[in-house]
């Protein structure tokens, strides 16, 4: 449940939704502020937005998830341990909201090193990066050095890298800002059959910050937060439902004009 | 602690430092031209100058040079935000520092083995003891100039912070070496300074090699201060690498 009952109780969660992340009373301050003042949410399965108003504390949640950001109250569990324990950190992807590889070093030298880091053997390795290099449509700038690429082309080597192993939870920030819609729409694509899992495998529950309202479509399940808390938690068209409008940008602006600033709604 | 993981980090290193040709070229042949410079201005002067200040040289060089491409390598590697995700990652803080004082390590044989072959070889500085003996010191001397700017690393937020850093921890020591005046001529507090800067062993250490009859346990008593200074370094630097920030 999250600290901000809406108005009628929320929706039935599947099962499967639950447990992949769960944040109890996470209180987080950068700067003298807090940023994150007892917020609670889950994660489960799935592609999950996580949609919000510009500071509204979206990285900082996700930095949170992956144990790289301090907090000051509240737990985190991630795939049942406490987020940022050794034991998650193969298991959890990350992807930070500015480009974090080499800019001195090409393309694959950038995957081949990581892909080390990440434990891959030599073989093992060199299959995993032509793999990612497919998945971001970089196989044609293998060998380019990063710091010359285009914004687009940086943030797809950034997100190549959380690709090289198939984690259990991947934490995405602003994945697709600056691509064009093609691009945009093959990751989507390649976002849900990660989520959706092969052969046999389970899938990978897959959280993701957007300020595109048409990728917010896309999702399983939405996270709308303002201010540091969770407003909204629900499958598009029940956001849209509830709001009682067509799309989810006009449903992010109502929740987020009508949204009481402090306190909560409960 | 993980070999492949260290051997990553270390090659990714010199990979980075390959490319960029103009720190290859201050990394490898400015301590070596500096050298010969300060042999060319001593050329017309009588006396034994350049052998007294050459052995001092060679242990500057590595741990100035070492220490500015350390402090900004790993300042960008916080800015850039890869830090946070080499610690996201299954990687030990560990294997960061060994791997980065591997790269510069391999280098400082390298730029030591240059210096010293044109000292010696062509400007006719007099080694007495094992060429060995003087690059190891030369190697620590690097890792020491690499662990001090992994450190200051974690107090600067841009890269002009970071070459500020220089003056600050290289200069003084330089200062106090006995590279200016012989360190037991130097006033008592200063003195007491200098005993207690590790540069200053790393130059007594080059000093000894280069005079007759150098005592080896003399020299390996220098190579071990510096060394235990490299060593706390490290420990300083692991200590600035966490994995959650503010
Ligand atoms: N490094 C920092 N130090 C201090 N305060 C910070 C830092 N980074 C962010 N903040 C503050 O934390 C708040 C939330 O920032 P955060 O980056 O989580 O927002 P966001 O929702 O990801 O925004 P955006 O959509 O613009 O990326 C902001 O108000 C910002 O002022
Ligand atoms: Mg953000």
């Amino acid at each position: 449940m999250t600290s901000e009952q809406q108005p009628g109780s929320p929706p039935p969660r599947h099962a499967a939704a639950r447990g992949v992340v769960e944040v109890r009373g996470l209180v987080v301050r950068r700067g003298g502020r807090a940023v994150l003042d007892g917020l609670d949410l889950e994660v489960g399965a799935g592609v999950t937005g996580l949609l919000g108003p510009s500071g509204c504390g979206k990285s900082t949640l996700m930095r949170a998830l992956v144990g790289v950001q301090r907090t000051h109250g509240g737990d985190v569990t991630v795939l049942g341990e406490p987020a940022g324990s050794a034991g998650l950190r193969e298991r959890v992807g990350y992807v930070t909201q500015a480009a974090a590889v080499y800019d001195d070093l090409t393309v694959a030298e950038n995957l081949r090193f990581f892909a080390r880091v990440l434990g891959l053997r030599r073989g093992e390795g060199t299959s995993a990066v032509d793999r990612v290099l497919g998945e971001v449509d970089l196989a044609g700038h293998r060998d380019d050095v990063v710091g010359r690429l285009s914004g687009g082309q940086r943030s797809r080597v950034s997100l190549a890298v959380a690709l090289l192993r198939r984690p259990d939870l991947l934490v995405l920030d602003e994945p697709t800002v600056g691509l064009d819609p093609v691009l945009r729409q093959d990751l989507w694509a390649l976002f849900h059959r990660l989520a959706a899992g092969a052969d046999g495998e389970p899938g990978t529950a897959v959280l993701v910050s957007s300020h595109v309202m048409d990728e917010a479509e896309r999702c399983d399940r939405l996270l709308l937060m303002r201010e540091g808390r969770v407003i909204a938690d629900d499958t598009p068209a029940a956001v849209k439902a509830a709001a009682g409008v067509a799309s989810v940008e006009e449903a992010f602006l109502a929740l987020v004009h009508d949204a009481p600033t402090e306190g909560g709604a409960a | 602690m993980s070999a492949p993981v260290t051997g990553a980090v270390a090659a990714r290193v010199l990979t980075q430092l390959r490319r960029d040709h103009r720190t290859v070229a201050m990394l490898l042949a400015l301590p070596t031209m500096l050298i010969v410079l300060l042999w060319w201005v001593f050329s017309d002067v009588a006396g034994d100058s350049f052998d007294r200040i050459g052995p001092a040289l060679l242990a500057i060089f590595p741990f100035t040079v070492m220490f500015l491409v350390t402090s900004v390598t790993t300042l960008r590697e916080r800015s850039s935000g890869t830090l946070e995700r080499l610690l996201a990652m299954p990687m030990g803080r560990v294997d960061f520092l060994l791997g980065y004082a591997a790269a510069f390590a391999l280098t400082a044989v390298v730029q030591s083995a240059l210096a010293v072959g044109v000292a010696v070889g062509l400007l006719g500085l007099d080694v007495e003891g094992p060429l060995w003996l003087l690059l190891l010191v030369a190697v620590v001397d690097a890792v020491l100039g690499t662990a001090l700017g992994l450190f200051v690393s974690a107090f600067a937020t841009t890269e002009f912070q970071a070459v500020q850093f220089m003056p600050l921890v290289v200069i003084p020591q330089l200062l106090l070496c006995g590279l200016f005046v012989p360190r037991d001529a130097l006033p008592g507090v200063l003195g007491a300074i200098s005993d207690v800067l590790p540069l200053s062993y790393a130059v007594d250490a080059m000093d000894l090699l280069t005079r007759p009859d150098p005592g080896l346990g003399e020299v390996l008593g220098d190579l071990a201060v510096v060394a235990g200074f490299a060593l706390a370094g490290l420990v300083l630097g692991a200590a600035t690498l966490r994995r959650r920030t503010p």
